[in-house]
């Protein structure tokens, strides 16, 4: 599936959920079931440091493709952070980096995104982008 | 109590909205309070009727907006009790007030080797500016620590104060743990070494009645936005013994008394330490802020708030791993907690959904997180238009989000 298709998958998972409640008890269900990372991955290289909460995010090049494994300290971002995970993991560089992460947007999802939530989620997938730049590059 | 809580909402109209669909609750008053109706319409009146520059023009314009201006000024003596309205110095902001006093009491006073003694529960405002000065001087920060309720360690900092010590900086109020600290205590101790002490009110002047001059006080710094006045007005004042000594902080207009190439002399305080055209708008609206917390008497406000803390901390305590940061016996409207192992962020945002407006994260104090050793805290504060029916609701809310957490 491409990148477009798996956000069109998971929109199409939320449009049961009718009130924002239901919507983010998933959320926190999705953040509860991801799998934690190994503390020796918790440490300050991997860390993108939010005012309010923190993420981890480890990548991994293998075969030509980018494994993403990351976490949050906070449940609703460790929620967002599995989804993203879901959609960019396993993708070539260039897939990264042509990406149109738009799916956040189209949950309603969007103020977790805002600089001003600092949370860490806007700069994980700026992160996202920049491992998939450099791949790219060294791949050429 | 006389308190005529519906007169005081209908102040404020930004009260009668709702947020997602549910009345609003404004649970952040300790970050920032809303404006009153009185303080839009002082605005407005200012821009429509005699709105011009201050201290300057012969015209009739500048010269009332330079009266009212200057009224503002003397408004503010004798809300903190100050001797002379000289001593009412407008900034920006605590932040810029505090900056004020870190470079040009730091300028003139402090040396290389010196100390400066600041709180383990300041705001990072009251502690980046210090740290600054102590850089570039080659001063040293010495820490005066607090106990786990939250009280400040007034035999440490007596053990602390030595012949190096310049300038104490501590809070009235503290903005995550609440504790109004026993600043006449702290100011007595250090005074009888000759020590000068900065206290930051901003969280202690729209709670609890201050008298600078009782409390004898060097410097008292504040803010008008979190006094339901407008944003970008801040308040220093300054004994005069010390304003009077001190170098300028910023050169420009109004600061200056003759300029020439050769040689600039400086005019007298406050002036000195207001260069630039200052906001003039926001310290004349602050004057009807000011207006209203004097008609409903600042022993009413804290009256109503200390009710309003102890029915929410009782309220919080029934709640299981419910965890209370702050508990001095002389506690103000702020409450700092944590539950379980759940991550304030994850409250917040959830709560948020249901038209309430809390804090959380580290509230600008990584020290008090450090202290306790937690990422941040939820941080539920309240002013003068909260009411026991609000937080019935909060409490309620609070126990959906836990159910769904």
């Amino acid at each position: 599936m491409s990148i477009e298709e798996i956000q069109q998958q998971i929109i199409e998972e939320f449009s049961v959920y009718e009130d924002w409640m239901d919507k983010y008890s998933y959320l926190i269900e999705l953040g509860n079931d991801l799998k934690e990372l190994d503390p020796k991955d918790k440490n300050d290289q991997n860390l993108i440091k939010g005012c309010q909460s923190r993420v981890w995010l480890v990548a991994e090049m293998n075969d030509g493709k980018i494994y993403f494994r990351g976490e949050s300290d906070a449940v609703i971002v460790k929620g967002l952070v599995a989804l993203l995970l879901r959609v960019v993991s396993g993708r070539t560089p260039k897939e990264l980096v042509e990406a149109d992460l738009h799916f956040i947007d189209d949950l309603g999802l969007k103020q977790h995104l805002s600089p001003t939530r600092s949370n860490g989620l806007l700069a994980m997938v700026k992160q996202i982008r920049l491992y998939g730049v450099a791949y790219s590059r060294i791949a050429d | 109590m006389n308190y005529d809580i519906q007169k005081i909402r209908s102040y404020f109209p930004v009260l009668q909205q709702k947020i997602h669909n549910h009345p609003l609750i404004y649970f952040d008053n300790a970050a920032s309070a809303q404006k009153p109706v009185q303080v839009l319409k002082a605005e407005e009146q200012l821009h429509n009727h005699f709105y011009g520059n201050i201290h300057r023009a012969a015209h009739f314009m500048a010269d009332k907006a330079t009266g009212e201006f200057e009224a503002v000024r003397t408004k503010i003596q004798h809300f903190i009790h100050a001797e002379l309205r000289e001593e009412i110095i407008f900034t920006k902001g605590t932040t810029e007030s505090v900056n004020l006093v870190a470079n040009s009491f730091g300028e003139k006073y402090i040396q290389e080797g010196d100390e400066i003694i600041v709180s383990e529960m300041e705001h990072h405002s009251n502690i980046v500016p210090w740290q600054l000065v102590a850089g570039r001087k080659n001063a040293t920060i010495v820490q005066l620590p607090f106990t786990d309720s939250g009280e400040l360690q007034l035999d440490v900092l007596e053990k602390r104060i030595n012949a190096k010590t310049k300038i104490i900086a501590v809070a009235h109020v503290s903005n995550v743990l609440g504790t109004i600290n026993q600043v006449e205590k702290i100011i007595k101790l250090a005074h009888s070494k000759n020590i000068p002490v900065f206290i930051d009110g901003a969280q202690a002047v729209q709670h609890l009645p201050v008298d600078v001059q009782q409390l004898d006080a060097d410097f008292y710094a504040f803010s008008a936005h979190k006094m339901y006045g407008p944003n970008g007005v801040g308040v220093l004042y300054g004994k005069r013994k010390w304003l009077d000594k001190m170098p300028p902080y910023q050169g420009g207009g109004e600061m200056i008394s003759e300029v020439s190439f050769q040689k600039t002399t400086f005019n007298e305080i406050p002036y000195k330490f207001e260069a630039g055209t200052p906001n003039i708008t926001s310290v004349i609206a602050y004057g009807a802020a000011i207006d209203l917390m004097d008609e409903t008497g600042l022993q009413n406000i804290g009256r109503w708030e200390q009710n309003l803390l102890n029915y929410a901390t009782s309220k919080l305590k029934e709640i299981p791993g419910m965890k209370i940061y702050g508990e001095a016996p002389e506690k103000s409207s702020v409450i700092s907690f944590t539950i379980k192992n759940i991550h304030p962020y994850d409250v917040g945002m959830l709560i948020d959904k249901m038209g309430i407006a809390v804090r959380t994260g580290h509230h600008c104090a990584d020290p008090v997180m450090q202290h306790f050793n937690v990422p941040g805290t939820i941080r539920i504060s309240f002013g003068m238009y909260n009411t026991t029916e609000e937080i019935d609701l909060f409490m309620e809310a609070l126990k959906k989000v836990l159910a769904m957490l």
